[in-house]
C-alpha cells in the first residue's frame, strides 16, 4: 500500500514537472509564433511551419539539381563551377552522337549507351520478375497456410539487409570457386564462371536483385489482398466461379491499383540500380551489368580524368526518366485515391 | 592569519597543473594528416619512425590515414585535392597527373641541395612542367616483372627458363607446368595498363609518335594485346582478375600467393609482401623480364611521399619531411620494407635488407639489375604527364575484346579516341 502511494506519489510529481516543462515550452513558443501570426496573418502561417522542411529540401535537393544542370552545360576537368569553362549542349552532344543507336560501337560515348541497354534490360527483367514473383508470393501467404508469420519474416528479411552485404553473399555464391560451384563439382557437374559470362552474370544480377527486394513489394501486395472484402469471393463462388475465375475477374481487378504502385516503385529503384550490382560484378565482365548510375559514377569520379560534365548531362537525362515515371507514379496514385473513394 | 595546505592538497594541484600543462602543449601541437596505402608493412614501418619524431618534435603530431589503394588513392584523393580538402601529405603513384597539387617544400627546407642530389632525377617525374619544386620523394622505386612459383616447377620436372625467354615461351612452359601440377592457371598479370605496357614495349610499342603525342596503334602494341587477347582465349591466364574487374584496378596477388598460377606479372613491391605472407608455404623467385622483339624490359614507377600545397603547416610538413628524407631514417625505412631505394646515394651504397629470407634478397637483387634493362620508351611514358589515361584506356578497353565486346581492332580505335579526348578535357 505504502509503495503504490509512493510511487502514485513520485508519478504525479513528474506529471507535474512535465505539464510545467511543456507549458513553459508553449510560452516560449507563442512569444515567438503570437507576433509572427499577427504580422503574416493565419492564412500565411503554415508556410512558417513549411520552412524549415523547405529550407533543407531547397540546400539539399533543389540547389544540386540546378547546380547539377549547369555542370552539364560546362567542361574541362575543374571541380568548382566557376572554374569550367562553359560548353553549351557539347556534353550533350557527344552523349548523342551515335550513327545507330542500336549499336552502341557506333557511338561516340559508347559506353553511355551500353550502360542505357543493360539498364533497359535490367528494369524490364527486374521489374517484370519482381512484380511476377511478388504477387505469387502474396497470394501463397494470403492463404492459410502453416506457419504464414514465419514465411512472411522470411522473405522480408532480406529487405534488412545492406546492399553491399546482398551482394558480397552473393559473391562468395558465384564467384568461381564460390558455394555454387562447389556445389556442382559435388554432384559431378562442371563448375560455371557465372560472374566472367555476360549473359550469367547479367541474369545473375537481375535474381539477386529480386531476392533482395521482393519482400517489400510482397509485403505491400499482400496488404492490397487484404483490403479485398471476402463477400466478393463469397459472391464469386455462389456464381459458380473457380479458383482460377475469382482471380483473374475478382482478385486481379481490384489489386490493380495497389500493383500499378508497386510496379511504378519498383521501375523508379530499378533505374537507380548501382550499389548492388556494383560491389557483385564491378559493371563487368566487360561492361556487361555496368548500369547508367555506374556509368554517372565512373565517369565523373573514378577515371583519372573526372569528366563531370559529361557525367551531369547524364545524370539529368536519367533524371528525366525518372521524372516520368515519378508522374506517371502520381498519376496512378490519384487513380488509387480514386477508386478506393 | 597563516592558512595551511593539507598534505592531500598537494596531489590535485599537480593534478591541475599536469592537465594545464598537456593542454597547453596539446593547443600548441600541429597535427598533420597524411593520407597513406599500403602493400605491405610498410605503414607500420613508418609508424615507428614517425614516433621517434614526434619523441623529438612534441610540437608535432602526424597521423596516417591508411586507405585502400584503388578507392582511396586512385579516386577520392584526387577529389579531395581539387576541392581543397586533402590531407597535409599523401603518398601517392599518379605523379605527373596530380602535381598540381603538390607543395613546393624548398622554400622550407635547410638543404635543398641535397634533395636535388639524391631525388633530382625523380623530381622530374612529380613536378609540374617547367617548374623546379620539390614536392617529396620516392618512397620507394619500382620496376615491373614477373614472380614464378618455383616448388611447381620443380614438382612438374620443368627447368624455369633462363636468359632471354619471350613472352610466348614463358606461356608455353607455365601452361605445361600448370598442367602438370593442376594449377587452375598458368599466369596472371596486375589489371592495369601499366603492367601491359612493359611487355608491349619489348613486342615493339613505340607509344609516341615523332611529335611525342601518344600513338597507340602500332604492330607491337597489337602483337602484344593479341597475345592477352589468345592467353585470356585459351585459359593461359586467370580471368578473374583481368575480366572480373570493370573500371578499376586489380592485383593479381592473391592467386599468386595461394599457388594459383604459376607466374604472376607485378613488381617489385611486392617482395616484403611475399616474404612475409608465403614464408616457407612454397618457394619462389623473379625472374628478368621476358623479352620480345623490341626489348625485354618492364616499366619504372614508383611511389611518392609528398606534401600538399593547401597545407596549413608547410614549414611542419618541410620538417617532417627533412627527417624521413635524412639518410640515416630512409636506409632503415628501406632496409625494413624491403623496397627498392628511390635515394641515389643510398642505391650507390647498397641496402642492408632485413630480411632473413633469400629469396626475398634474391628477388631484390634481380629487380636491381633489371634497372639497367629498362627501355627509354618505358622511362618516358613513366616521366608523361597523361600517362594514367594511356594505361586506363588500355585497361579497359582491352577486357572488352576479351569478353566479345569490341575487336581489337575496335579497341585500339577506342583507346586513342579515349586518351585524345582525356587529353582535350584536362587542358580545357
Amino acid at each position: 500500500m505504502e509503495r503504490r502511494e509512493g510511487s502514485g506519489g513520485v508519478g504525479a510529481l513528474l506529471g507535474r514537472a512535465a505539464r510545467a516543462v511543456y507549458a513553459l515550452a508553449m510560452t516560449a513558443l507563442g512569444v515567438v509564433m503570437e507576433p509572427l501570426q499577427r504580422l503574416l496573418g493565419v492564412r500565411r502561417m503554415p508556410w512558417v511551419f513549411l520552412l524549415p522542411n523547405l529550407l533543407i529540401f531547397g540546400v539539399f535537393v533543389l540547389f544540386p539539381v540546378f547546380l547539377n544542370a549547369y555542370v552539364s552545360l560546362t567542361g574541362g576537368t575543374q571541380l568548382f563551377p566557376q572554374d569550367r569553362p562553359f560548353v553549351g549542349l557539347a556534353n550533350y552532344e557527344r552523349l548523342f552522337d551515335c550513327r545507330d543507336f542500336g549499336d552502341p560501337n557506333s557511338c561516340a560515348e559508347d559506353r553511355f549507351w551500353r550502360a542505357v541497354r543493360n539498364t533497359g534490360t535490367f528494369v524490364l527483367f527486374q521489374v517484370g520478375g519482381m512484380v511476377l514473383i511478388s504477387l505469387v508470393t502474396a497470394l501463397v501467404l494470403n492463404r492459410d497456410v502453416r506457419f504464414r508469420g514465419f514465411f512472411r519474416s522470411v522473405y522480408f528479411y532480406p529487405v534488412l539487409l545492406s546492399p553491399v552485404v546482398v551482394a558480397l553473399i552473393w559473391k562468395w555464391i558465384l564467384q568461381r570457386d564460390g558455394a555454387l560451384n562447389a556445389l556442382l563439382v559435388g554432384v559431378g557437374l562442371e563448375p560455371v564462371n557465372f560472374l566472367l559470362d555476360g549473359r550469367w552474370a547479367m541474369t545473375w544480377v537481375i535474381a539477386v536483385s529480386v531476392w533482395a527486394h521482393m519482400g517489400f513489394y510482397t509485403l505491400i501486395l499482400l496488404a492490397g489482398l487484404q483490403s479485398i472484402p471476402a463477400e466478393l469471393y463469397d459472391a464469386a463462388a455462389i456464381d459458380g466461379a473457380g479458383g482460377w475465375r475469382s482471380f483473374r475477374n475478382v482478385t486481379l481487378p481490384l489489386l490493380m491499383p495497389t500493383m500499378m504502385v508497386v510496379l511504378v516503385l519498383a521501375l523508379i529503384r530499378a533505374f537507380q540500380t548501382f550499389d548492388e550490382v556494383y560491389v557483385l560484378t564491378g559493371g563487368g565482365p566487360g561492361t556487361a551489368t555496368m548500369m547508367i548510375v555506374q556509368y554517372i559514377y565512373q565517369t565523373g569520379f573514378a577515371t583519372q580524368v573526372q569528366r563531370f560534365g559529361l557525367a551531369a548531362a547524364a545524370s539529368v537525362l536519367l533524371g528525366l526518366v525518372l521524372l516520368v515515371a515519378t508522374l506517371v507514379q502520381l498519376r496512378v496514385g490519384r487513380g488509387t485515391e480514386g477508386h478506393l473513394a | 592569519m597563516t592558512t595551511t595546505r593539507t598534505p592531500r592538497a598537494w596531489p590535485r594541484l599537480l593534478f591541475a597543473f599536469a592537465a594545464l600543462f598537456t593542454l597547453a602543449t596539446a593547443a600548441a601541437q600541429v597535427e598533420l594528416r597524411m593520407t597513406w596505402y599500403d602493400d605491405g608493412s610498410e605503414g607500420q614501418v613508418l609508424r615507428d619512425l614517425l614516433d621517434r619524431f614526434e619523441a623529438e618534435n612534441p610540437d608535432v603530431r602526424v597521423v596516417i590515414d591508411t586507405v585502400p589503394y584503388a578507392s582511396g588513392i586512385l579516386q577520392s584523393l584526387p577529389l579531395q585535392l581539387a576541392s581543397g580538402e586533402g590531407p597535409d601529405l599523401a603518398r601517392v603513384t599518379d605523379l605527373g597527373g596530380l602535381s598540381e597539387y603538390f607543395l613546393d617544400l624548398r622554400p622550407h627546407l635547410s638543404d635543398p641541395d641535397y634533395w636535388e642530389e639524391n631525388f633530382g632525377p625523380f623530381l622530374n617525374w612529380m613536378r609540374p612542367a617547367g617548374s623546379d619544386a620539390i614536392p617529396g620523394f620516392m618512397t620507394q622505386l619500382t620496376v615491373t616483372g614477373p614472380f614464378v612459383n618455383r616448388t611447381l616447377f620443380d614438382q612438374a620436372g620443368v627447368e624455369v627458363p633462363a636468359g632471354d625467354t619471350t613472352w610466348e615461351e614463358w606461356a608455353e612452359v607455365t601452361r605445361q607446368v600448370a598442367e602438370a601440377t593442376g594449377t587452375p592457371y598458368a599466369m596472371v598479370m596486375d589489371r592495369t595498363g601499366h603492367r601491359l605496357a612493359g611487355p608491349a614495349i619489348s613486342y615493339g610499342a613505340r607509344v609516341f609518335d615523332e611529335n611525342g603525342d601518344v600513338a597507340i596503334d602500332d604492330e607491337g602494341m597489337r602483337r602484344m594485346m593479341q597475345l592477352m587477347v589468345d592467353w585470356h582465349a585459351d585459359g593461359t591466364m586467370n580471368p578473374d582478375v583481368w575480366i572480373g574487374s570493370q573500371g578499376t584496378y586489380a592485383a593479381g596477388n592473391e592467386f599468386f600467393v595461394n599457388g594459383q598460377v604459376v607466374l604472376y606479372m607485378s613488381g617489385s613491391w611486392q617482395v616484403g609482401q611475399f616474404d612475409q605472407l608465403i614464408g616457407d608455404a612454397f618457394d619462389w623467385q623473379v625472374v628478368p623480364n621476358p623479352c620480345g622483339p623490341a626489348a625485354c624490359t618492364g616499366m619504372p614507377g614508383g611511389a611518392a611521399l609528398v606534401g600538399i600545397a593547401d597545407t596549413e603547416h608547410p614549414a611542419e610538413v618541410a620538417r617532417v619531411m627533412e627527417y624521413l628524407t635524412s639518410e640515416e631514417v630512409l636506409a632503415e625505412f628501406y632496409a625494413r620494407t624491403l623496397f627498392i631505394p628511390g635515394h641515389l646515394g643510398l642505391a650507390e651504397s647498397g641496402v642492408d635488407y632485413v630480411s632473413d629470407s633469400q629469396a626475398a634478397v634474391d628477388a631484390l637483387n634481380v629487380f636491381a639489375a633489371q634497372v639497367g634493362r629498362l627501355d627509354p620508351i618505358a622511362y618516358d611514358l613513366q616521366a608523361y604527364t597523361y600517362n594514367r589515361f594511356v594505361f586506363d584506356a588500355m585497361r579497359d578497353r582491352l577486357t572488352q575484346v576479351f569478353v566479345g565486346e569490341l575487336t581489337l581492332d575496335e579497341a585500339i580505335e577506342r583507346m586513342q579516341q579515349d586518351v585524345d579526348a582525356a587529353i582535350a578535357e584536362a587542358q580545357q
